[in-house]
């Protein structure tokens, strides 16, 4: 398979997972900020440090409210990783490797492109913003679906997976970041007013509300929210979930040695560190280091392959 | 509105399938009367089958437009096919071989003895104002000392019936995925046809062309690297160069795949490290193929590519700079670069064209030019050309003063009528003017494909057969009306 392929694949996996994502996160967000009473303003600048940066938000506008931030995370061009430049570049890697992927894969790629740009205005408008993201959502889902039902489970699928799982794993880390961060005090059992529902938020950004239900029934609580998302096995967004699969991806590739060691050296050390039990400085510290290392995956596997 | 051929109008144009109203020609009997059977329903149906064939089969070609990059359009289909006899094929064919089999030994002398020129058969200064010839390749041979590997020439049929050669592409033919695909789709709406008639195969091609491929490897292996060269996704026959790869199991490669390495020997980037091609099908222009050693803006090629091709140790197909033989002027002589090289007269015909360099056709073309094509050697695409008979008298003094002042640059046709065939439109059959694209592969071997592309001017009385003005095409029935 040439490199460029691979790379293609990649990441046209890695920009649709983006999307999806982002889409979620808006989509949480908006909940949540309706559920909590005025005078604890989380605001919509967390969510700006989550997807990019509020530094690039601030050279477009001055106002963080839900209107600026639903525009520019949406629809903005200025912003690289916005919705719609992310499904913008998605298609793009995609239509240069349409011989390679399904035709309806193509074809549903291309529509979720065109259907995103085209109602815009929606996604601006409070209203109509639920079910335009949730359409991004769910038209992605129906690719991934399309690409695992009908793309032959070669090279060029192993390059999807891993895109994709490299990919959450990087968001997956983003939100627990920025969203723990805001929700102090933290280990000392002292439960800050409303805590509970930000949590729930934090889960169900990552669709986690209901797996994790399942997995704890006790009240949720800080600890137990970082032990399921970080070092669950068994759910498709968990860290460590994510890290093993982007490591079973690679088991079928040619020289995958020395990504896959890598892989398997990051695994232990989240294992071993039990972040549940960090407190609020070192758990941060300790994400930066995990999203540093997700940097040294993606840097290898581009020297490898690509 | 089921076809009645009392109905068609031949006018003075010779009509491929019609001689004259109400009568087929000889072969083309059975198939008008097998239209003539069908309903109204049954001919939408028909179409319908087709355009579904082409919608499934992927079969577009790209239009560009702004707003969206590019997009990708169903090419026109037309299901009436166009039928040659295959006695009068046999001729053609023949002539084809012969005619490339001297384009090719002229390309190979220019490029090193020049005896043509030394002979005073070709005039030295002609290749001086090529933008086509390119001096990197002197003293270069291909192997087999062909440089155009594939060769796409243009056939019209004027009134007169007599079939000429309209012009020879040399550098980058495109259009016989279409040959290939309509032959399927025939396949599907007419099976009966091909019971009543034996119609000639043409899925041979691809095979053919992967052999002649191989031919060319400089390593002397059993499965050599193949790929195909894209300028990539934007260029309006991708679909052509995806298909062709796909077909022959060839990667389709970007310029950005490639690498030439300090020994001159070309890899492909792959996940599995650096793999080494042999021979390269370049759908790229000449002066993109590598910046190193012509356009140096260009991003579509491959740096080292020519330095590569000179030191011998990958084959490219077509070789740089066989474009010099495909320019107007050359056109002009080929009758007799056909004689000097092979000492054969021209088994197929050129379009009498005369050069203004000669002062006797100077003289007939500044008497003649209101019925006259003038056309100047180093152009292309149909820019700074005068057709007479729809140009106005100041258009015809402006053209006479230019060619009395560089009559080296110019030369002059009378203008074709091309031939007809019917078509379906919306409201019925009607005539539509065609031409005719066979594919000539020269390796080892020449090897014409069964017929070609026959190309058809959808615009009533529109003689423009491209795809992006409105042309469709037909598939080319070969039809051996003696064997049983």
């Amino acid at each position: 398979m040439l490199s460029r392929v691979a790379r293609n694949i990649y990441w046209l996996s890695r920009y649709l997972e983006r999307a999806e994502n982002t889409a979620r996160i808006m989509n949480v967000n908006s909940n949540l900020l309706l559920d909590l009473p005025k005078h604890i303003r989380l605001g919509w600048e967390p969510i700006l440090e989550i997807i990019t940066s509020s530094e690039q938000f601030h050279q477009h506008y001055t106002i963080a409210d839900e209107a600026n931030v639903a525009r520019f995370i949406i629809a903005d061009l200025h912003n690289p990783s916005s919705i719609i430049n992310s499904l913008h570049h998605a298609r793009e890697n995609a239509r240069t490797i349409r011989e390679i992927i399904p035709r309806e894969a193509w074809e549903q790629i291309n529509s979720l492109y065109l259907l995103a740009k085209e109602s815009q205005a929606n996604s601006l408008n409070r209203r109509h913003r639920y079910s335009y993201l949730n359409q991004i959502i769910l038209s992605n889902q129906a690719i991934t679906g399309i690409l695992a039902g009908t793309m032959t489970h070669d090279e060029g699928y192993d390059f999807l997976r891993l895109g994709r799982n490299l990919e959450r794993a990087d968001m997956t880390t983003r939100i627990i970041d920025v969203r723990s961060a805001s929700l102090l005090p933290d280990i000392n059992d002292q439960q800050a007013p409303f805590e509970n529902i930000q949590w729930m938020s934090v889960l169900k950004s990552l669709t986690g509300y209901q797996m994790y239900r399942r997995e704890v029934r006790l009240r949720i609580k800080r600890q137990d929210v970082l032990r399921f998302l970080l070092l669950n096995l068994k759910f498709p967004r968990a860290l460590n979930h994510t890290l093993q699969q982007a490591e079973d991806s690679l088991k079928d590739l040619p020289r995958g040695k020395e990504v896959i060691e890598f892989i398997q050296s990051v695994r232990s050390h989240l294992e071993a560190t039990h972040p549940e039990q960090l407190n609020q400085d070192d758990l941060h510290e300790f994400i930066d280091e995990i999203q540093s290392n997700l940097n040294i995956i993606h840097d290898k596997t581009a020297s490898t392959y690509f | 509105m089921s076809i009645d051929w009392k109905n068609y109008q031949v006018n003075n144009l010779h009509d491929e399938m019609i001689k004259d109203v109400g009568i087929p020609r000889s072969f083309s009997k059975e198939i008008s009367e097998f239209l003539t059977s069908l309903s109204n329903e049954e001919i939408e149906e028909f179409k319908a089958a087709s355009d579904l064939a082409i919608q499934t089969m992927g079969i577009t070609f790209r239009v560009y437009s702004d707003e969206e990059g590019s997009i990708d359009r169903a090419w026109p289909f037309d299901i009436i096919p166009r039928m040659i006899d295959k006695k009068e094929w046999d001729t053609i064919e023949t002539g084809l071989k012969q005619r490339v089999k001297a384009l090719n030994l002229f390309i190979n002398d220019l490029y090193n003895d020049q005896n043509i020129i030394k002979d005073g058969v070709f005039p030295g200064q002609l290749l001086e104002k090529s933008k086509n010839f390119l001096p990197q390749c002197k003293g270069f041979t291909p192997p087999f000392g062909v440089w155009a590997n594939i060769c796409g020439s243009d056939i019209v049929r004027d009134n007169d019936g007599c079939v000429y050669v309209l012009e020879d592409n040399l550098r980058v033919p495109s259009g016989v995925s279409y040959m290939l695909e309509n032959r399927q789709v025939m396949k599907r709406v007419f099976p009966e046809m091909f019971d009543t008639y034996n119609i000639l195969p043409v899925d041979d091609y691809v095979s053919d062309l992967y052999d002649m491929l191989v031919q060319l490897s400089p390593r002397k292996i059993d499965e050599p690297e193949i790929v195909v060269l894209t300028p990539g996704t934007y260029n309006s026959a991708y679909f052509e160069h995806a298909y062709l790869a796909q077909q022959m199991g060839a990667e389709l490669v970007v310029g950005d795949d490639l690498i030439v390495d300090e020994n001159d020997c070309v890899f492909m980037r792959t996940i599995n490290g650096l793999s080494q091609v042999d021979v390269i099908y370049r759908r790229i222009d000449d002066s993109f193929l590598d910046p190193e050693a012509f356009n140096p803006d260009s991003t579509l090629g491959v740096p080292g590519l020519m330095r590569a091709w000179l030191a011998g140790k990958v084959a490219l197909a077509n070789a740089p700079g066989s474009g010099v033989a495909d320019d107007k002027v050359v056109y002009a002589f080929v009758p007799e670069i056909i004689e000097y090289y092979l000492g054969e007269k021209p088994i197929l015909p050129n379009v009498p064209t005369y050069k203004c360099i000669n002062p006797e056709d100077l003289d007939y073309v500044l008497n003649n030019i209101e019925k006259l094509v003038v056309k100047p050697a180093n152009e292309s695409g149909g820019y700074g050309m005068l057709i007479g008979p729809h140009a106005t008298k100041k258009e015809h003094q402006a053209f006479k003063k230019l060619i009395t002042e560089d009559p080296r640059n110019y030369i002059a046709q009378p203008m074709l009528m091309l031939s007809t065939a019917p078509t379906m439109v919306e409201t019925g059959v009607e005539p539509r003017h065609l031409d005719l694209r066979p594919f000539i592969l020269s390796g080892k071997d020449i090897n014409v494909t069964t017929g070609g592309l026959t190309r058809v001017a959808l615009r009533k009385g529109s003689i423009v057969v491209n795809s992006s003005q409105g042309g469709g095409s037909k598939d080319t029935w070969i039809v051996d009306m003696e064997s049983d």
